[in-house]
């Protein structure tokens, strides 16, 4: 029994791994109330998807796919495409990284808070304001 | 030349953005009219192809020669040929609209506008075209990543309804990425009609389920399906106004189309879970449906209308693939045009009127249509297709969704079909009232009109959708033959 779940383990083990750390991503995406800890949790569940796809590309007896002089066949390599991709998925990642981080300087600057209460909050205040000077003077002037 | 035209297509708007900035510094109107030319070659170029594509049947295109399940292939059939040309077309009329939007004292921010709805076009064309997953990704990328940004030009607001889509956003194209890697670790390939080979070989039906999983949420996310459409009320309403008709008209359908591509093209109707699958998908797009006009009711801001519309209208689209046989495909691919261009049209005129008179209200608009006969014309004809009334496309859209239906019996969503669009009549019917027959607010003028209503540029894209809109409807028996020569042998 022990040696089922053991072998299980060791094979597919970091599969829940990575799992794991993709619902913790998730899961902190949702909850937070702070939009840098949420823009945090979205780099974990991004780095999540890396690893499942270097997870792929792994297997045991395997050399670097890089080519060598002495004889080593194909069979002999590690699969490089999935480590292409992800350098492809980095470079997404830290592009989405860099909006996410200067929209949030942008929001800091507007409202003056990243907490997410407090700027719903604000945004409330501010749509009564909107709509009771529409009311007072003229109309028109949307933002 | 010809032999490369596919690529082209996504190439030009791409090659023009990025040194437009620089340019801009050089001469403040290089900048943007190079991005014009590039997009309207893009556009001429589409156009051409379509034709080849009518007359020759499909094209592959490996880009740089590499044999194709290695390399990446673009893969322009009818389908994806003429919806090229409309998303193209759409995407130039933007930009033309968007130069009279932004502060005029500031060129490089204009500039920096119209480069990123080049970008956001490039993605979107990219994303038609392609033909392997993990290039489509790519392209996703590209597209959110303008779309955030250009979200973000629009105002305090715009940002905040930004952030929130980039969050959400980034979780639908995570799980894109976890689903096409556990496609590729069933397959071993990238490559969307090798995948389909393999995949249908059968012995893969777990691996697809979950695959499905995470594919059906990222989809839905980007396309604002019901339960997945949290973000796109205040996205649409909040973003930078010169983009919005781009951003409301194209950016949801493109989504629609890769989650085609996934349904019917890679997975087939082998899959031993391919009615779940629909059913879910036709429980969301009824229900998207009902709510979003329901919620489009209770609106008195004329782009919080048409934001909620959007959610219902995506709905008809998805269950044209839930009903899934190859008429009702033809009908949802044929209300992807002519939302395109009805939304798209909407979002024109109303950044005609802000223009204007500078209210989004739509209890501001009384006896509007004498001040500008054009825009409301749009208004009138846009809002007639929504609610689906003949002779435009949205009258024809919904026939051929409903005929679908009902060759496969499914008569709860002839139903919902014409409840639906009844809910649309309400909401629709009260703006054109408010525009005919509701007391002049006694609005002031912004601009002080030397010309006819508006500038050239507000008026040739409205007046494009318009003759759009009406030869789409009447033109679309030849569209749905188009359209079936792909969709034929498709479906259930």
């Amino acid at each position: 029994m022990m040696t089922t779940i053991d072998a299980f383990l060791a094979a597919k083990g970091i599969y829940l791994l990575t799992l794991l750390l993709l619902s913790l991503g998730v899961a902190g995406v949702i909850v937070c109330n702070n939009y840098m800890k949420k823009l945090i949790c979205m780099n974990v569940m991004q780095v999540a998807v890396i690893f499942f796809f270097l997870c792929l590309g792994q297997k045991d007896p395997g050399t670097i796919p890089v080519a060598m002089n002495e004889a080593v066949k194909a069979a002999e390599y590690i699969n490089p495409l999935p480590h292409g991709l992800m350098l492809t998925a980095i470079v997404v990642s830290l592009g989405t990284t860099g909006v996410g981080l200067s929209l949030l300087l942008r929001i800091k600057e507007k409202y003056g808070t990243i907490e997410e209460d407090d700027l719903l909050k604000k945004q409330a205040q501010q749509a009564r304001r909107d709509k009771k000077r529409r009311e007072l003077h003229h109309p028109g002037d949307d933002e | 030349m010809t032999a490369n035209i596919p690529v082209l297509v996504i190439l030009l708007p791409l090659c023009s953005a990025l040194p437009c900035l620089a340019l801009t510094k050089v001469n403040r109107h290089l900048g943007n009219a190079v991005v014009k030319i590039a997009c309207l070659g893009s556009f001429v170029l589409s156009v051409i192809q379509l034709t080849e594509v009518v007359k020759n049947g499909p094209i592959h295109y490996a880009i740089g020669n590499y044999a194709v399940p290695y390399g990446i292939e673009l893969v322009i059939d009818s389908l994806n040929a003429v919806l090229l040309v409309a998303f193209s077309l759409i995407g130039i009329l933007t930009l033309i609209f968007a130069g009279n939007f932004g502060d005029r004292k500031r060129p490089m921010m204009i500039a920096a506008a119209n480069a990123e709805i080049a970008l956001l076009i490039t993605g979107l064309l990219g994303m038609t075209s392609t033909g392997d997953v993990f290039n489509l990704y790519v392209f996703l990328e590209i597209t959110s990543l303008s779309a955030y940004c250009l979200i973000s030009l629009g105002g305090s607001r715009g940002v905040v309804s930004a952030y929130r889509y980039m969050l959400v956003g980034t979780i639908a194209a995570t799980f894109y990425l976890l689903g096409i890697g556990i496609l590729y670790g069933a397959t071993g390939t990238l490559n969307m009609g090798d995948m389909a080979k393999i995949l249908n070989e059968g012995g893969h039906d777990n691996a697809m389920l979950v695959a499905m999983c995470f594919l059906i949420p990222a989809f839905g996310i980007k396309m604002a399906l019901f339960p997945f459409h949290g973000w796109q009320p205040s996205a649409y309403a909040h973003a930078e106004p010169g983009s919005r008709p781009l951003i409301t008209g194209v950016m949801g359908k493109v989504p629609a189309l890769a989650m085609f591509r996934f349904f019917f093209c890679i997975y087939g109707t082998d899959f031993r879970f391919v009615r779940l699958s629909l059913i879910l998908l036709g429980v969301f797009s009824v229900i998207g449906m009902l709510y979003g006009s329901i919620m489009a009711m209770g609106q008195s801001d004329i782009r919080k209308i048409l934001a909620y519309s959007s959610v219902a209208q995506i709905g008809y689209i998805s269950l044209g693939f839930a009903i899934g046989t190859p008429i009702s495909l033809a009908g949802a691919f044929l209300h992807m045009l002519g939302h395109a261009f009805m939304k798209g049209g909407l979002f024109f005129c109303t950044g005609a009127i802000r223009y204007k008179y500078g209210t989004a209200d739509i209890d501001n608009f009384g006896r509007i249509y004498k001040k500008m006969p054009l825009t409301c014309g749009l208004l009138v004809i846009a809002s007639l297709s929504m609610i689906g009334i003949p002779p435009t496309v949205g009258f024809f859209s919904k026939w051929y969704l409903a005929l679908g239906a009902a060759g496969r019996h499914e008569w709860i969503y002839i139903a919902v079909l014409v409840i639906s669009s009844l809910l649309n009549a309400v909401y629709f019917f009260k703006l054109i009232e408010k525009v005919f027959i509701r007391q002049s607010a006694g609005l002031k003028e912004r601009w002080k009109s030397e010309e006819f209503e508006l500038p050239v540029s507000i008026i040739l894209p409205v007046v494009v959708c318009f003759l759009a809109i009406l030869g789409l409807g009447l033109f679309n028996v030849r569209i749905i033959d188009i359209l079936l020569m792909t969709l034929e042998g498709v479906g259930l």
